[in-house]
This record gives structure tokens, C-alpha cells and sequence, in this order.
């Protein structure tokens, strides 16, 4: 995977990325590569610093450090950045008093790569009318009008930030597969935070865990595979699978689950049965003690 | 890639800084109708049910006491009337209708001031502004289509409305010279006066804009700048300000009367929406010649107060004047610093 990301051109590029608020350190010193063609998921509990890297990433903060996006500066050149990048923070970003029907106009007056007959497209498969306003539009039916926007444009980069919140599982199921299906592609590039890890692992294609300012795991999805094991040992090897120091252990039947990380998996098939570790159990994993 | 969709995309990506530019002020116009379009002519409406009411209780209390308003030939009066009179009555006129208007001008005022507090805070109390960032639009345009919503736009719609009023004020009293078999075309509804009038009115926009920059631009400083309640910051700093100078007389140490402060840097920043706040300055015979008896009946007699006050010598004179153009100075450096603090902050702490 090293050498796929090696040749083509990275989307993103940070270099010693720094951000401080006050006393408190939201980013330390980070250096991390976004490849084209990838879904990156940004994980990381609250205040680790997530928000604080797509910030920078964006152009909405000031940060230290060298950072590019598709080879611009996201300091200082921010509009046509913007012209490439695309953007969901959160649910309900939305302006209140918008039309739908003013929402299509103006992203279609202002965006040079928006396409509204795309737009109107994915609108069409939705029950939302042009003279509704996004106050009288449900959670769910706001995220749906953002999303068709966003996806009739045609950017490098798509920053979701815990895109699905608040949502229930039929918008949130309904809001990954539209993207899978009809927005993403190799020449798109889409970096996701949220807490909902479960949903997204099956599409991520790299992962970064984040924790106080610093990046403890990066590392493609495949990379993961090889590096962290999960073994179900029976109580006659627990002993033995301690002394092998893993990540973190739970019960399970009676028998107790093993987190290894770079142990050797022909060594640890020894020991009992070998899961591939989901998101969510290498997340708790890493993250222990956070906010102890 | 190959050489055509190179070319398309080339194409596409061109975006239009007037295209964009004039979308933004059309999105300012649909956030704000309610204030911009609306609120000055419900202001032209009251106005109209005032002096319909008034028209009704006049008939009213005339019927009562048997007294006849027909049989006054407006007609003949017009006829006999020579130019001098002529001139006066279209003076007067003009005068009656200026100050129908004023309530529709006091609405603009309250309208742009408090939308300029809230032009660059709001959008952050609501997060919207995370929309409205990810979209290629600038900085300095989103904050430039504030300043020309507030000066242009804005006073171009009540401008509207007042015309609107003023023909719905003249139709009335026609409609009420007809009823009592009064031919009102002659002397209403003379063109001339009327269109000098309105044409004055669009021609002062500009003047007024200038005049309003201090103002603009520091309500604009403080809705970019405020984390929270961006109407206490534009008032009470300055006016701390002013009362801390009170108490010290540091002012009066600098030889700077404090009244000076009040007029020339709180009244500058906080009134400067309202139209024509450069009355008194520059030019000969300001409000202050204008208040000394003398002047008063002069003007009055001559039913020339409109003319007076809205005089080509005034308009110019106040365009030579150098209080005019130390605001603007000022007024676009507050701008320029609410560009600054806009790039960056996002969060309020609402």
C-alpha cells in the first residue's frame, strides 16, 4: 500500500501540524499523507483534536506547522481551494431561513463545478420541494438536501464531518451508500470523522486514530489486518497469551478475547481461534484511559 | 486526461467574481426581505391608514358640522394662482411629502443597523456560516456584499417604497378632491416637482453610503469580532469609553471638548445609517444657520425647507467636506479589520 501512496499525488500533506488553544494542545506536531482514490476515517474521542485538523485542513483556522491541500495553502488561498474541496460539517449547518430552491441557485451561481441537473437529480429521489425551508425540514431531510448538493459537485475532496449525527439508521445507511454509489470514485477523495464507527469501517480504506493532539494509529485498512489480530483463548492459554503483552483483553463465553498488535498471527493461531479486530474494539483498544 | 475535457474543465472552472458577487447580494436579499423589502413599505402603509383615517374623521366632523367642502374650485384657484404661488404650493407639496416618508427612513435606519450587527454574527451563532465557508466565495466578497447590501440595496428599497407611498398618498387625496367634485389633476399631479424630487432621493444614496461607512464598518468589526452579544460591544464600548474620558477629563486634557467624542466618533459610528446625517456639516448655512430664527421663517416662507436642506450647495459641501472623508478613511479600515477577524472566526460562544 506504501508504494501506491508513494506514486500517486497526495491529496493532503502535513508536516509538523501544531495547534495550541491557550494551554491546551489540540494538535502536536503531526505529519500525516492523504492519497487520491481513498476514504480516510479520522477517529478519535472528543477534544483529540479531529475538528482541530479539519479546521486546518480547510482554511477555517490558523495552525503551525506545513500543510498542503491538492498543492495550496490552505492559509492563504482558501476561495480556490473551496472550488476543489468540498464540506459537511455536522448536521444542520444548513441556513434556517433557506429555500431549497434558493440552496440549489446559489451553490449553482457561486460553484463552477456544481452541476445542477445532477443535483436536481438526487433531489428527485427525495420528498423534498423547492419551496421548503430548511426550518421546516426534519434532521434527516436537511442532511439529504446538503448531501445532494455537495455530491452534484465536482471536488477533489470531500471533508464530512460527523456527517450523520443525530440521525436515525435509515438516513445514516441511506447517506454512505449514496456516496459509495454515486459520488465516489479514484479521482475522489473523501476524509470522515464520526463516532459512529461501526457504519463506516466497511468502506474506509485508511485509518487514523487520533488522541490528545497525536496520531496513534495510520495506517491503511489492510495494513490493519496485518498488524492487529484479535485470538478467542480458552482459559488453559490465558497465562500464555498475557505473557505476549496484548493491547487489551476481554471475557466473552467464557473464554476471553486478545487484542495483539505486530504479534506474529502464525503465532497467535496457536493460542485459539484469529478474528480480524473490528474498528470499534481496536478504538476502545487504544483509546483506554482517555478519559481517566 | 485528454485535450477536450481539459479544455471543458478549464471552462467550468472559470467562476464569474461579478456573477458571484451579484448572488451573494441576492442571497442578503432573501435572508433579510422581511427588513429590507417589507418592513419599510408595512412603515408606508401605516403612514397611508393614518392619513386615510385622519381623511375620514375630517369628513366626519365636517358632515357634523354642516360644513361644505364642495364648491372650492381647485380648478379656478390653480388658474388664478400665479407662478410664484404656483412654485410655493409645489414647494410645499414636496415638503408634506418628504416628511411622509420620514417614518419609512427611520425604519431604514433601524433595519441596516441591526442587520449589520448581526451581517457576520448570526451566520456563526447558527454554524451556518460552515456553509457558507465551504463554498470558493471569499472573504472580503461575502463582507463587501454586507457593506452594499446596507448602503445600496437597502436604501434603493425603501427609496421604492417612498415612491410608492408618495402616489399612494397623492391617489388618496385625489380621491378625495373627486368626492367633494374637485379636479386635483392640475396641481397634484404635476410632474415635474415630483420627479426632481424622487431623482434627488436616488441621487443622495451615494452621499448617504459614505456617510455611513464609520458606521458600517464598525457594526460590521463587531459582528465579526463578538463571540457573543454583538450589540453590547458596538454600544456600550464606546460609550464606556466616552464616560471613563468623562470622569478623567483626559479628553479635555488633549484640548478635545467631550462633546466632540460624543458627536464626532459615537455619533459617527452608532447613526451614521441614518439618511442624511451630513446635514450639518460642511457648506454655508448648515441646521445651525438654519435654527437661528432668521433662516427658519425665510425658509418657511418660501416653502423652500426641502430645497434648503437638500440644497446642491448642502449635497456638495458635504461631499468637500473633510468629516466626510475621514469616515470613509475609517469606515474601510474597520471594514478592512472585520475582513480579518471574519477569515478566522467561526465559533461564537452562544
Amino acid at each position: 500500500m506504501n508504494d501506491v501512496s508513494a506514486t500517486t499525488t497526495n491529496i493532503v500533506r502535513a508536516r509538523g501540524l501544531a495547534k495550541r488553544y491557550g494551554s491546551t494542545v489540540a494538535l502536536d506536531h503531526v505529519d500525516f499523507d492523504i492519497a487520491a482514490g481513498r476514504i480516510v476515517g479520522l477517529i478519535g474521542p472528543n477534544g483529540a483534536g479531529k475538528t482541530t485538523a479539519l479546521k486546518a485542513i480547510l482554511g477555517l483556522a490558523e495552525f503551525e506547522g506545513e500543510l498542503s491541500v491538492l498543492g495550496l495553502d490552505p492559509r492563504t488561498q482558501r476561495t480556490q481551494l473551496m472550488q476543489q474541496v468540498c464540506f459537511i460539517a455536522d448536521v444542520a449547518v444548513l441556513p434556517r431561513w433557506l429555500r431549497v430552491s434558493e440552496a440549489v441557485d446559489f451553490v449553482a451561481g457561486v460553484h463552477p463545478r456544481f452541476s445542477r441537473e445532477k443535483c436536481l437529480a438526487f433531489l428527485a429521489r427525495t420528498k423534498l420541494q423547492p419551496t421548503q425551508r430548511v426550518r421546516e425540514l426534519s434532521k434527516g431531510m436537511i442532511v439529504q438536501l446538503h448531501l445532494a448538493l455537495v455530491m452534484a459537485i465536482d471536488a477533489k475532496l470531500l471533508v464530512l464531518d460527523e456527517p450523520t449525527l443525530g440521525l436515525d439508521i435509515l438516513y445514516r445507511k441511506e447517506f454512505y451508500q449514496n456516496l459509495l454509489n454515486d459520488y465516489f470514485d479514484e479521482q475522489k477523495t473523501i476524509l470522515v470523522t464520526t463516532h459512529q464507527v461501526e457504519e463506516i469501517e466497511h468502506i474506509l480504506t485508511d485509518l487514523i486514530f487520533i488522541k490528545d493532539g497525536r496520531l496513534i494509529v495510520n495506517a491503511s485498512m489492510d495494513q490493519i489486518g496485518e498488524r492487529y489480530a484479535e485470538v478467542m483463548v480458552g482459559p488453559d492459554k490465558v497465562e500464555a497469551a498475557r505473557a505476549l503483552k496484548p493491547l487489551n483483553e476481554r471475557g466473552i463465553f467464557g473464554k476471553t478475547v486478545f487484542l495483539f498488535d505486530g504479534v506474529p498471527q502464525a503465532q497467535l493461531a496457536q493460542l485459539g481461534e484469529l478474528h480480524k479486530p473490528s474498528v470499534a474494539d481496536l478504538f476502545v483498544a487504544t483509546m483506554k484511559g482517555t478519559y481517566a | 486526461m485528454n485535450a477536450p475535457s481539459e479544455i471543458r474543465q478549464a471552462a467550468m472552472t472559470k467562476s464569474n467574481p461579478m456573477q458571484t458577487f451579484l448572488w451573494l447580494l441576492k442571497r442578503e436579499y432573501w435572508e433579510h426581505r422581511g427588513g429590507f423589502f417589507w418592513a419599510p413599505l408595512i412603515a408606508g402603509g401605516v403612514v397611508i391608514a393614518i392619513a386615510l383615517l385622519s381623511l375620514v374623521v375630517a369628513e366626519a366632523t365636517a358632515a357634523r358640522h354642516g360644513i361644505n367642502l364642495g364648491g372650492m374650485n381647485l380648478d379656478t384657484i390653480a388658474h388664478n394662482m400665479t407662478a410664484d404661488q404656483i412654485a410655493q404650493f409645489n414647494a410645499g407639496l414636496t415638503v408634506g411629502l418628504m416628511a411622509l416618508s420620514i417614518p419609512i427612513m427611520v425604519t431604514l435606519s433601524f433595519v441596516v443597523f441591526f442587520y449589520l450587527l448581526g451581517a457576520l454574527y448570526d451566520d456563526r451563532r447558527d454554524r451556518s456560516v460552515l456553509f457558507w465557508k465551504s463554498l470558493p466565495v471569499s472573504d472580503l466578497d461575502t463582507v463587501l456584499s454586507k457593506v452594499v447590501a446596507a448602503v445600496l440595496v437597502a436604501p434603493a428599497l425603501a427609496i421604492a417604497a417612498t415612491i410608492v407611498l408618495h402616489l399612494a398618498f397623492l391617489i388618496l387625496v385625489s380621491a378625495y378632491a373627486g368626492l367633494h367634485s374637485v379636479n386635483p389633476l392640475p396641481l397634484l399631479w404635476n410632474p415635474a416637482p415630483l420627479l426632481a424630487m424622487w431623482t434627488k432621493l436616488i441621487l443622495l444614496i451615494p452621499l448617504n453610503a459614505l456617510w455611513a461607512l464609520p458606521t458600517v464598518g464598525w457594526l460590521l468589526l463587531c459582528s465579526a469580532f463578538a463571540r457573543s452579544k454583538p450589540f453590547l460591544w458596538a454600544v456600550a464600548v464606546p460609550v464606556a469609553f466616552g464616560a471613563v474620558m468623562g470622569f478623567t477629563h483626559l479628553l479635555q486634557q488633549l484640548s478635545i471638548p467631550s462633546a466632540w467624542y460624543w458627536k464626532n466618533i459615537v455619533g459617527r459610528i452608532l447613526f451614521g445609517v441614518v439618511p442624511g446625517g451630513w446635514f450639518d456639516i460642511g457648506g454655508n448655512g448648515g441646521i445651525r444657520a438654519l435654527s437661528t430664527g432668521d433662516n427658519v421663517n425665510i425658509a418657511l416662507d418660501r416653502f423652500d425647507l426641502v430645497n434648503s436642506l437638500l440644497s446642491w450647495n448642502r449635497i456638495l459641501g458635504a461631499l468637500a467636506s473633510p468629516e466626510l472623508w475621514i469616515g470613509v478613511a475609517a469606515g474601510v479600515a474597520l471594514i478592512v479589520a472585520a475582513i480579518a477577524f471574519r477569515r478566522h472566526r467561526v465559533e461564537t460562544s452562544v
